[in-house]
């Protein structure tokens, strides 16, 4: 069979065209999921690897990748120019290169250490076996390492928390959110608290949380920092709200003849919740859920920076009471790092959005 | 077989060097027998600090390895404010912490927050200056009298800057400068030197906490780190702070140092390490234990006339300890200062950690500040002198650093020269204040009266006056 298609350049052809648009169809189902990700330039690569139309892709693949790369660079030559001009009391603001500098010198200091851990674990150990050679009745524990966290420590702390804040936020609004969705006079009692509470600060919540978590948080072997929880029940207070409206939002533009169905179906309470609302609602709750988890980040670093639990928040504080010749950079590698994890946790939930609407839509 | 033999053999061994360190402890103390072992009962401690030069012992017990000398896994931490960290040892999250010699003070006897918090180690002397914007520098430099060289004479008296905030005064403007916290060494040596000036810094009343009562300056309170910048983005005119904060300033351009905290009152107790008296309760051994290590690293920052500064400025340097350039904190650390660009001079003195018993925590000192307290109001009413001793008793406990050094002697990493065994607790009474008033620790109630401004006896406020 190969044969004849070889010798057949009509049919060499038409295969060749039919596996093309195969993959084009494939290329197409794949772009769905690659430019939630921000990677649509992709697209047009593959295609024009494809053999597709050049010149309609040259014009997607400028679109998507040139003119972005062009106005990034564009933003670093003006950052470049204008930067040195601004004369701080801790020097001129940093260009690009003393940033990407900057970020070089956290790597380094991260090995190093990660270095000087193994070297206090070997110390540790030695100190243990000499204690019980000389009081056997001590059972050797190991401690964790002391020095101090470096900037990723400090990038993991700071998402661990916004992701404990987040769920905390989420389970409180979700329900809530589906109780003033059902019910109008539920609704009028939730509304004026929210509307209230939704415009506070976090650097307002933060002393009253403080005080709160300090008070009821008493443990001997917490199983949480106090600052952890401090700074994860803040994201909470200010992020559940855009999670609550949304909910109630969806869960109220129903449609009623689907409530009237389980109504008729005599469905339990809890199976038309399961069944029907959430469901139903689920587009919309997400929606909530992302924006959300955008203001948990955002908030997340000022109730660090005060609440010292020690992730990027507290780098950047402390970075500005150094006041180094080098803190200034330090910070923008910071800002940087909180705009890219930012833009990331977006894309992740919008990603996870499109996957449970799609399925919720079959 | 072998192993058990070494075993036991150093079993024995390690019991006869305990007895031995049990039997110099009761003679030393007639102590009771009971303490059988000194291991610390925890041994993974977070420690809180400000971003300030004079945490030093702690970094160094830290880097040179004296905590863990101890049998201690300790984690330092550098703390966003001292309300925080005041904060952060009461509700046990920190097990101790670099305070200001006011704090356990303070919090005694229950202005501000109030909780039981003791001291057993001073952690230094000295190490503050007073900064002026360069605009008030330049109208106050008019006044003040210029030696041969042409360089200003020191100590620059606060008389000089009085004309400056009259004419503010005049203009309309409030003459505002900033200090570090309510009870710090800062606003109590601000106020000093103000007063002895003739300028009235304010009294804190019952109504007002701000401590701005019939001020012709008025004081506010400003995290450290952030001074230089707040004055030079005006809402200040000038601040006392620790180290590295004035030379930042000099540094940057922003002002200039007119007088340190040595030239207001020579060698003064600056910070404490505290822990909660709860805590020093439940851990005694571990309170001997870090009391210990920073003894050593107190005795090593200033051994063989500061040879080790250096190598200290390399490790404050670091972003996780103060984190300053390390030609700014050198300039003070290795005995220099520098006041007006260009004008730096010796002051070998600045920063003393270990020498003339920095370390030793004297009943006296704390009388100064609760004296200080009373000067400015925030002891709302006069106290007997039996109540000033008292107070420093329960706060400052030099049983313990006496144990601890006694301890290091006999593990022969200390001199027996280096400690006050025999004090009553209160210094012979210290001369040496910018306005030449002698201290006695033992007679608060008469110091207080040497003063023109300032609460002494039953005075209110409102009838001690002051412009």
């Amino acid at each position: 069979m190969n044969a004849t298609v070889k010798n057949d350049p009509e049919l060499a052809r038409a295969a060749r065209k039919a596996a093309q648009a195969q993959r084009g169809l494939l290329i197409g189902r794949i772009d769905g999921y690659i430019s939630i990700f921000g990677f649509g330039w992709v697209t047009p690569m593959l295609r024009l690897a494809n053999g597709e139309d050049p010149s309609a892709q040259l014009k997607a693949l400028w679109r998507g990748l040139g003119i972005p790369l062009a106005s990034i660079i564009l933003f670093l030559g003006l950052w470049a120019q204008m930067a040195p001009k601004v004369d701080t009391s801790l020097g001129a603001i940093p260009g690009p290169a003393q940033v990407a500098e900057a970020f070089g010198g956290l790597v380094d200091s991260h090995k190093a250490e990660r270095e000087k851990a193994e070297a206090f674990y070997e110390r540790q150990h030695a100190r243990n076996e000499a204690r019980v050679a000389e009081d056997p009745s001590y059972e050797p524990k190991i401690h964790p390492y002391t020095g101090k966290p470096t900037y990723f420590d400090q990038i993991w702390t700071s998402i661990q928390t916004v992701f404990m804040g987040f769920l905390l936020a989420t389970l409180v609004a979700v329900p809530i959110g589906i109780i003033g969705g059902l019910s109008p006079s539920m609704n009028a009692a939730i509304n004026p608290l929210v509307q209230i509470f939704k415009p506070v600060s976090p650097l307002a919540w933060l002393p009253i949380v403080t005080m709160v978590v300090s008070a009821l948080y008493v443990s001997d072997d917490p199983l949480f920092d106090k600052a952890f929880l401090t700074s994860a029940i803040t994201v909470t207070l200010c992020s559940l709200w855009p999670t609550l409206i949304n909910t109630s939002m969806g869960v109220a533009s129903i449609d009623k003849d689907l409530l009237n169905v389980g109504r008729v179906l005599r469905l339990s309470p809890g199976v038309q919740v399961r069944k029907l609302i959430v469901p139903s609602a689920l587009p919309f709750i997400f929606t909530g859920m992302r924006l959300s988890l955008g203001v948990g980040w955002m908030v997340l670093i000022a109730a660090e920076m005060l609440a010292q639990n020690p992730g990027l928040g507290k780098f950047v504080w402390d970075e500005f009471q150094n006041g180094s010749s080098s803190s200034l950079a330090r910070i923008m590698v910071a800002v940087f790092t909180i705009g890219i994890i930012g833009f990331l946790l977006d894309r992740l939930m919008l990603a996870f959005e499109a996957l449970v609407t799609s399925r919720a839509q079959r | 077989m072998q192993g058990k033999t070494t075993d036991i053999s150093k079993r024995i061994a390690g019991t006869c060097r305990r007895v031995a360190a049990l039997a110099a402890l009761v003679c030393g103390f007639g102590l009771p027998a009971a303490a059988d072992n000194l291991w610390p009962e925890k041994e993974t401690l977070t420690l809180g600090f400000i971003k300030l030069t004079d945490m030093a012992p702690l970094a160094v017990a830290y880097e040179l390895g004296y905590f863990e000398d101890e049998g201690l896994y300790v984690t330092l931490e550098a703390q966003a404010n001292w309300k925080v960290l005041l904060d952060r040892v009461i509700s046990g999250e920190l097990d101790g912490a670099h305070m200001l010699a006011g704090q356990p003070l303070g919090a005694t006897i229950g202005f501000g927050t109030k909780a039981d918090i003791v001291t057993a180690f001073s952690m230094d002397l000295n190490g503050n200056g007073i900064t002026v914007s360069n605009e008030v520098w330049a109208a106050m430099k008019k006044h003040v009298p210029m030696g041969a060289d042409g360089k200003p004479v020191h100590p620059i008296k606060a008389d000089y800057l009085k004309p400056v905030v009259q004419q503010y005064r005049a203009e309309g403007k409030p003459f505002k400068m900033g200090m570090v916290f309510p009870v710090s060494t800062h606003n109590y040596e601000l106020r000093y030197w103000l007063a002895a000036g003739g300028i009235h810094p304010g009294y804190y009343t019952t109504g007002d906490v701000t401590g701005t009562t019939d001020a012709e300056v008025l004081l506010s309170v400003t995290p450290p780190p952030q001074m230089p910048a707040t004055m030079e983005a005006g809402t200040i005119f000038g601040y006392c702070v620790g180290e590295p904060w004035n030379q930042q300033a000099v540094f940057k351009g922003v002002g200039v140092p007119v007088v340190t905290d040595y030239e207001i009152w020579k060698n003064n107790p600056e910070k404490v390490f505290g822990v909660s008296a709860e805590w020093a309760k439940k851990y005694p051994n571990t309170h001997l234990a870090v009391v210990k290590a920073l003894i050593r690293a107190a005795m090593w920052l200033d051994a063989n006339g500061n040879a080790n500064r250096q190598e200290a400025v390399k490790m404050l340097a670091k972003p996780a300890y103060v984190g300053a350039d390390a030609a700014v904190i050198a300039n003070s650390m290795t005995g220099t200062f520098e006041y007006e660009k260009g004008d730096k001079r010796d002051v070998p003195d600045f920063n003393v950690f270990f020498r003339y018993f920095a370390t030793y925590p004297y009943y006296s000192d704390a009388v100064w500040y609760l004296t200080q307290m009373r000067r400015w109001g925030q002891i709302g009413e006069a106290k007997p002198d039996a109540w000033y001793d008292e107070v420093a008793r329960k706060v400052y406990q030099p049983e313990i650093y006496l144990k601890a050094a006694r301890l290091l002697v006999q593990e022969g990493k200390a001199r027996e020269e280096d400690f006050p065994w025999d004090t009553d607790g209160y210094r012979a009474p210290q001369t040496h204040f910018i306005d030449g008033i002698a201290f006695n620790g033992k007679t608060p109630t008469a110091y207080l009266r040497k003063f023109s401004i300032g609460l002494k006896d039953d005075v209110a406020p409102a009838q001690a006056g002051g412009n």
